[in-house]
């Protein structure tokens, strides 16, 4: 039972659980994007990460095409209310086929 | 209640939130509304923080918390993580 709990994941939260100490990708609020490794979360999806790399996308005036720049950090704390997903890093990009 | 404890044990740790203010973490609350000793900022950007010496922030106001990883025992906050989970699932379940 308790096998079980800590390992199939019932609820939402619980695939967050499962990536605790995994590379993870956040999409965040204002054009931001964060990879990094997850070291903690709660219920409001604040989150710790470390080793992170923030992209940032923008517009520069008079040009069509979105800029990317990008920030790191050693270890940061990113607040819940910001972060609209948070996927598994070693998922993206690769294909189901 | 997990971010609350974390930080409460993070005296002394330099900050940073969306106007990038640099301090040392002095208080903290339940919100994690924080109070910051020391601040620092960008004098050329901000120019209007430069008397600012010690400045209260609300928590929902607040986008990132950089930390200095030598101050912090992420195998400790992994764990943390997981019994909050494991507490948290449990409520629910006892709950119903």
């Amino acid at each position: 039972m308790v096998d079980e709990k800590s390992v199939s994941a019932s609820e939402p939260l619980d695939l967050i659980r499962l990536c605790l100490d995994e590379q993870i990708f956040v999409k965040l609020r204002g054009n931001r994007e964060m990879t990094g490794k997850l070291h903690a979360y709660d219920s409001h999806c604040n989150i710790v990460l470390g080793d992170a790399t923030e992209t940032i996308y923008y517009l520069e005036s008079g040009s069509e095409d979105v800029k990317s720049r990008k920030e790191k950090s050693e270890l940061v704390f990113v607040r819940g209310d910001s972060v609209m997903s948070i996927a598994d890093a070693s998922n993206i990009g690769k294909t189901n086929a | 209640m997990l971010f609350f404890s974390f930080f409460k044990t993070l005296v002394d740790q330099e900050l940073k939130n969306d106007v990038k203010i640099t301090g040392t973490l002095r208080s903290i609350d339940q919100y994690l509304n924080i109070k910051l000793d020391n601040v620092q900022t960008d004098v050329a950007k901000y120019p209007h923080f430069v008397a600012v010496r010690s400045v209260f922030i609300r928590g929902s106001t607040i986008r990132y918390i950089h930390l200095n990883p030598n101050s912090v025992d992420t195998n400790l906050l992994q764990d943390a993580s997981r019994r909050e989970a494991m507490a948290s699932s449990g409520d629910k379940i006892v709950g119903r």
